[in-house]
């Protein structure tokens, strides 16, 4: 178990250092400077901000001094935005993104996990069908599409939330709706499949031949051996939500780190760019790291190899 | 001689050990033919009525992407004057004047776009570009990753170690973050590739296409190799393989004679289940700007280019979503279909 642990958290590590060097010297290919794109400045005024910046020395010690930032947590400044630092944009956007992933990922594990169960419970039935109809639509539909839907539908016609911001509580809805609507619809194939795959195991007959109750049956046997699955498709998830995050953000107008990562593309702000991508890669993997390490606590049966 | 009474031996019949008769013989015969794995899998698959509804859209939607616009009156890039934002069967002024004169127009059956471009036509094209992206993206992974997991599971050790620590550290790469970063370092050296006589291709392509195809060629194979590196590791245990080994047959014609035939199924499932996952990140990247070049549409920068106008002209967003929507469905649903008729171990 240990040797397993430190292997996953070794891995992690190389992978984090694979995407920050990589991040690094993707951004660095770039042809032309930063400072090249906007109005004629004297050459003075170009070293003088590239010595500011850092960027008239050799890129490998460029490369070996941006990784010590990092290693402190330092991230640089933002191009763009005078004066702020990456990691100040990114401490005070991301608490926003995170409010509203999080709510994302605990409504679709609430709602995926009960559906999928109900599903599995009632199977060839009515309810099975609409599950079933509704997760395959759900997985169909692209993000965007049921962002924009929702807000024509709720925001535009019926008037029923505000759809720019975040003003009050309503306007969480159709964000985190939105955000919400893949993973559901995944979890509860997931959920389903692996539901009836243990229900037609041989210690849920057991169970049943004991005379134990519906709930301690469903409670204690199969939830508890069904939801394995589940536990794998949190990683995943947690990427799928960050990605979301772009979508929603720049359609709801949320000012989160998502919007800001989007913004900062399209005025291409370098180091904000940098900066983003290697905190939400280092934010998935590390989050893949908990979880796998997670799965292996909760499922006694896998082997550490 | 008089059998023991107690003795457990068996009272035998001469007549039971006689040559069969013809007509005893005529029963041992086996009357259907012997079914191999494709019949067998295509039989399966005709059953699946969901799966071959998604096959019949699946294929009406390519006539409409790939002939239809070979012989359609407009063209995606065509601004036909005084024709702006027209709704679904509408004419314009002009149009009407010369269907008042007793001529005939070709309908806009979905209106034009802010430009006077017909929009059924941009949509069909944009299908067109969508499915070429989903259908390349998935050529480049069958290429990359059923090699890679073979040659990784049939080196074996630390070969094989050091393989799939690689696939490992791949997997974790959140991708999506990935392409728009390649997307923008790849911009400037394929512009300027795009000027080399022989290259001018990536111009009508668009260089975020392009990475888009690298970003595929370098990251989605995992999943694959994946696959196939499981699938080998049990059939190298066979004992076919091992008798093929014996009598000296070259590793490389095991490989693609024994294990890749073995592997089909599996590898067809997979390829059918990329081609929408690929369509879905094209269009989400088109969505935020990052896709196709600019004349040219895809269903995820026609919807993108929708959303300005959605509380005045919304079926400008509609009808590209529900086409992509209705991509990824049939081949999500095809290829559930497929794996039920071909790879019956991997349903779950």
């Amino acid at each position: 178990m240990t040797r397993y642990v430190l292997k996953r958290i070794l891995l992690a590590i190389v992978t984090i250092w694979v995407v920050a060097t990589l991040t690094f010297f993707l951004m660095n290919m770039i042809p032309g400077g930063p400072f090249l794109s906007e109005k004629a400045i004297s050459p003075q005024a170009t070293a003088a901000l590239e010595a500011k910046y850092g960027l008239d020395k050799s890129l490998w010690e460029q490369y070996v001094t941006y990784m010590n930032g990092l290693l402190h947590g330092d991230f640089g400044l933002s191009l763009k935005q005078r004066g702020r630092t990456v990691l100040e944009i990114i401490v005070t956007k991301f608490p926003v993104s995170a409010k509203i992933g999080g709510m994302a990922v605990l409504i679709s594990l609430v709602l995926g996990v009960s559906l999928g169960c109900i599903a599995a419970l009632h199977q060839g039935k009515f309810w099975d069908r609409f599950i079933s109809v509704f997760a395959t639509l759900g997985i169909a539909v692209p993000g965007f599409v049921v962002c924009t839907l929702l807000s024509y539908v709720f925001g535009a016609k019926l008037k029923l939330v505000s759809t720019l911001g975040l003003s009050d509580w309503t306007s969480y809805i159709l964000p985190v709706t939105a955000i919400a609507f893949y993973p559901t619809s995944y979890i509860m194939r997931l959920m389903r499949s692996s539901m009836l795959d243990v229900l037609g195991q041989d210690y849920m007959r057991t169970a049943k031949a004991k005379g134990l109750s519906g709930t301690k049956q469903l409670f204690k046997h199969a939830l508890r051996n069904a939801i394995l699955p589940v536990v794998t498709y949190v990683g995943p998830m947690l990427a799928y939500t960050i990605v979301g995050s772009f979508v929603v953000e720049k359609i709801f107008v949320i000012p989160g780190l998502g919007g800001s990562f989007i913004t900062a593309i399209n005025g291409r702000d370098y180091t904000l760019i940098m900066g983003t991508t290697i905190f939400l890669a280092t934010l998935v993997i590390l989050m893949t790291l908990v979880v796998d390490i997670l799965y292996k606590i909760i499922d006694p049966r896998i082997k550490y190899d | 001689m008089a059998k023991n009474p107690i003795s457990f031996q068996m009272d035998l019949d001469p007549a039971d050990f006689l040559p069969a008769t013809e007509e005893e013989k005529q029963s041992q015969v086996i009357m259907r033919d012997s079914i191999s794995f494709w019949k067998d899998g295509f039989r399966r698959l005709r059953k699946n009525k969901v799966a071959m509804v998604s096959l019949a859209v699946i294929i009406i939607i390519m006539i409409f992407a790939f002939i239809v616009p070979q012989f359609y009156p407009y063209s995606y890039d065509m601004q036909i004057k005084g024709a702006n934002n027209l709704a679904p069967m509408q004419f314009s002024a002009a149009e009407q004047a010369i269907i008042d004169a007793g001529g005939s127009v070709f309908p806009h059956f979905f209106g034009t776009d802010s430009m006077g471009r017909d929009y059924a036509i941009r949509i069909m094209v944009g299908t067109q570009i969508s499915l070429l992206v989903g259908l390349i993206a998935t050529a480049i992974i069958l290429c990359i990753g059923p090699l890679y997991g073979a040659i990784a599971a049939y080196a074996g050790g630390w070969v094989d170690l050091l393989m799939m620590r690689i696939v490992d550290i791949i997997y974790t790469i959140p991708d999506v973050l990935l392409i728009i970063l390649l997307s923008f370092a790849l911009d400037g050296p394929l512009k300027a590739l795009a000027t080399v006589p022989g290259f001018t291709w990536i111009q009508t392509v668009g260089t975020n296409m392009i990475s888009i195809f690298i970003v595929f060629a370098l990251l989605y194979w995992v999943n694959m190799a994946r696959m196939v590196r499981s699938q080998v590791l049990t059939i190298k245990q066979s004992d076919y393989v091992t008798a093929a080994r014996a009598l000296g047959v070259k590793t490389s014609t095991i490989i693609r004679k024994h294990l890749m035939t073995n592997c089909i199924g599996t590898l067809i499932v997979c390829a059918t289940l990329q081609i929408p996952s690929a369509i879905f990140t094209e269009s989400f990247l088109s969505f935020l700007g990052l896709g196709v070049a600019v004349p040219l549409p895809s269903l995820g920068s026609l919807a993108s280019a929708g959303l300005n106008g959605l509380y005045t002209y919304p079926y400008l967003l509609f009808i590209p979503a529900a086409v992509i929507s209705l991509i990824i469905l049939s081949f999500n649903l095809l290829g559930d279909g497929l794996r039920d008729a071909f790879d019956p171990k991997m349903k779950k």
